[in-house]
C-alpha cells in the first residue's frame, strides 16, 4: 500500500501530511511536524508521554494510525502554550514544581487539560484517576497532583481564561 | 482477609562522591559582549535541577543576577573536564569549581574596572547586585556588563575564569584497609508505615516519613523535590521493580517497558519530611549531596516494616506478593512443627 495523505486540524490550523499506512500520529506530529512536546517514551501503550488531545479527548498517539485523524482536531501542548507565557496549567506545574526532568510534564499536562475542561472542580479521587495512564519517573508524583489542584483552585479550566 | 500493619525504621549515612583515582570537576567561565556570562560544564543535569542550583551559585559567586547566566552543560565534546552526574557529587563538585572560575573572571573584571573607573582595586567591591562599585564614592559605580563590554570593546581583552574542583585519589592503607573515599556525608532517618494483606501478599505503604540532614541547601524546593522522588522511587525499588515472574510461570514475567511494574499516582503514601542543615566545611557554601540517599532510605525502612507486620523477615528486592505469602507459609509451617513436637511432652 502506498503513501497517503491525511489532512488534520492542529492546533487550529489545518495541516496536511504525506504518511505511511500505520505510521503512528506521535510519529507524524513529533518527526514530521517537529512538535517535540509530543514525547516517545515506550511506544507501545505503557507511559503516556506522547498523550495529545483528539477532538478534547487524550489519546496515545503512539497507539494511533495517523490516518484515523483525518478531518479531526488534534492538540499539543504546542498548541495550547500562548504565543506570550503559559497556559494556567503549565503556570501551575511550575508553581507547584510538578516536573523534573520534564519528559512526561507534556503527557501529564495533556491529560490534565482534558480532565479541566471536562470537570472543572476534581476531586484528589479524579485527578488520581486521570494521571493513572501517565507514568513519572522523577517526581514521585505528589508534586504533580498538587499542580493540577493548584490550576482546579485558580480556575484553569476553559471559560475561566481567555482562549 | 487480614490486613497486617507494621512501622519500619531505617538510618542512612551517604557519601557526597566517590574515591575514584581522582574525582575532578572542571568549569569554565566567559562572559559575553552582552554582559552575560556563559558557564561551561560538562556535568549533566539529569532533572535534578543541576542547572539551577549551578546557576544560583555562579549568579552569587560572580556577582550578577541569575539572569545573566547561561549555563551550557553536558557537551563532553567539547566541554571542560568531568567525571560525571553520580555518586550525588555534580553540586558539590561542579559548584567548588565554578566558584574557583567565578574567582578567576571576577579577578579579570576588576582588572578593567581599575581602568574604568580609575579607582585603586582595593577600593572596588561587588555589589551582589551586578555593580561593582568604588567604596565610598555612590556616584562612581559600573554595571558589570558595561565592564565586560568595554573589556572586549575598547582593550580587547576576555573576562573569563578556569575553575577546578579535585578530590585527590586516596590511597588504601594495605594494613587496614582504610581510605577517605568521600567528601562529606548527609544523613537521612526514614520511617515508613505499611499494611500486608496475608491473602494476596500485596503491600500497602501508608506513609514514609523522613529526616534528612544535607548540609546547606542551596535550592530548598528543589531538595524537597529530590525527597519526594526518591520516596517514591525507593518505594518502588523496595517492591515493584522487576524483570523477574512474580509467579513461578515466566509467561507472567513483564517482558517490556508497558508491562516493567512501578507505582503510580495511586499507590503514592503520604511523604512527609524535614530536613535539617549541617553545612559541610569543604562544600560550595557549606553543600552535601541530596542525591541517591533519598531513593535508598525508604527501602530498609518499608522492608523492617513488612517484618514488623508479618514476621516474615526478607532479604532480597523487590519484596513481592510471593516472597511474603512464601514467608507466612514457612512461619505457619514453623508454628506448626514446633507445636507437634512439643505437644507429646507436655
Ligand atoms: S509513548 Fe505512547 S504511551 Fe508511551
Ligand atoms: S519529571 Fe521526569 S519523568 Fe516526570
Amino acid at each position: 500500500m502506498g503513501s497517503k495523505i491525511v489532512t488534520f486540524v492542529l492546533g487550529g490550523r489545518e495541516v496536511e501530511v504525506m504518511v505511511k499506512p500505520m505510521t503512528t500520529l506521535q510519529a507524524v506530529l513529533r518527526y514530521q511536524l517537529g512538535y517535540t512536546a509530543v514525547k516517545e517514551g515506550c511506544r507501545q501503550g505503557g507511559c503516556g508521554s506522547c498523550t495529545v488531545l483528539v477532538e478534547g479527548e487524550p489519546v496515545l498517539a503512539c497507539l494511533l494510525p495517523a490516518e484515523d485523524v483525518a478531518g479531526q482536531q488534534v492538540t499539543t501542548l504546542e498548541s495550547i502554550t500562548p504565543v506570550d507565557g503559559l497556559d494556567p496549567l503549565q503556570q501551575a506545574f511550575l508553581d507547584a514544581s510538578g516536573f523534573q526532568c520534564g519528559y512526561c510534564t507534556p503527557g501529564m499536562i495533556m491529560v490534565s487539560k482534558a480532565l479541566l475542561e471536562h470537570n472543572p472542580r476534581p476531586t484528589r479521587e479524579e485527578i488520581l484517576d486521570a494521571l493513572a495512564g501517565n507514568i513519572c519517573r522523577c517526581t514521585g508524583y505528589e508534586p504533580i497532583v498538587a499542580a493540577v489542584e493548584g490550576a482546579a483552585q485558580a480556575g484553569a479550566a476553559p471559560g475561566a481564561q481567555r482562549r | 482477609m487480614v490486613k497486617l500493619r507494621g512501622t519500619g525504621l531505617s538510618a542512612v549515612n551517604y557519601p557526597t562522591g566517590m574515591n575514584l583515582g581522582g574525582d575532578p570537576s572542571q568549569a569554565l567561565i566567559h562572559a559575553t559582549t552582552s554582559g552575560s556570562f556563559v558557564v561551561s560544564l560538562s556535568a549533566t543535569d539529569l532533572g535534578q535541577g543541576l542547572r539551577t542550583v549551578i546557576g544560583q551559585i555562579a549568579a552569587e559567586a560572580l556577582g550578577v543576577g541569575m539572569d545573566d547566566v547561561v549555563i551550557d552543560t553536558a557537551d563532553t565534546d567539547t566541554g571542560p573536564h568531568d567525571m560525571g552526574t553520580f555518586a550525588s557529587r555534580a553540586t558539590h563538585r561542579v559548584g567548588n569549581a565554578v566558584i574557583a572560575a567565578a574567582q578567576e573572571a571576577r579577578e579579570a573584571l576588576l582588572d578593567v574596572a581599575e581602568d574604568e573607573l580609575e579607582a585603586a582595586r582595593s577600593d572596588l567591591e561587588f555589589d551582589g547586585q551586578g555593580n561593582i562599585l568604588v567604596r565610598g564614592a555612590p556616584d562612581r559605580s559600573m554595571k558589570i556588563a558595561d565592564i565586560a563590554a568595554a573589556a572586549q570593546f575598547k582593550y580587547g581583552r576576555t573576562i573569563a575564569g578556569r575553575g577546578v574542583y579535585m578530590k585527590p585519589r586516596s590511597p588504601v592503607d594495605p594494613e587496614t584497609g582504610a581510605m577517605d573515599p568521600d567528601s562529606t556525608e548527609a544523613h537521612a532517618c526514614t520511617v515508613a508505615e505499611v499494611a500486608v494483606d496475608t491473602d494476596t501478599g500485596e503491600v500497602t505503604v501508608l506513609s514514609i516519613r523522613s529526616a534528612y540532614e544535607v548540609g546547606r541547601q542551596i535550592n530548598p524546593a528543589l531538595v524537597k523535590g529530590q525527597i519526594v522522588g526518591g520516596a517514591w522511587m525507593g518505594m518502588s525499588h523496595a517492591l515493584y521493580e522487576t524483570t523477574q515472574p512474580y509467579y513461578p510461570d515466566p509467561a507472567y514475567s513483564p517482558k517490556d517497558f508497558s508491562e516493567y511494574l512501578m507505582p503510580g499516582a495511586y499507590e503514592m503514601p503520604k511523604i512527609e519530611c524535614v530536613v535539617l542543615e549541617y553545612p559541610s566545611s569543604n562544600g560550595p557554601y557549606g553543600v552535601k549531596g541530596v542525591g541517591e540517599m533519598t531513593a535508598n532510605s525508604p527501602i530498609p525502612a518499608i522492608v523492617n516494616a513488612i517484618y514488623h507486620a508479618t514476621g516474615v523477615r526478607i532479604d532480597e528486592l523487590p519484596v513481592t506478593p510471593e516472597l511474603i505469602l512464601r514467608g507466612l507459609d514457612a512461619r505457619a509451617r514453623a508454628a506448626r512443627l514446633a507445636e507437634t513436637s512439643t505437644t507429646p511432652d507436655s
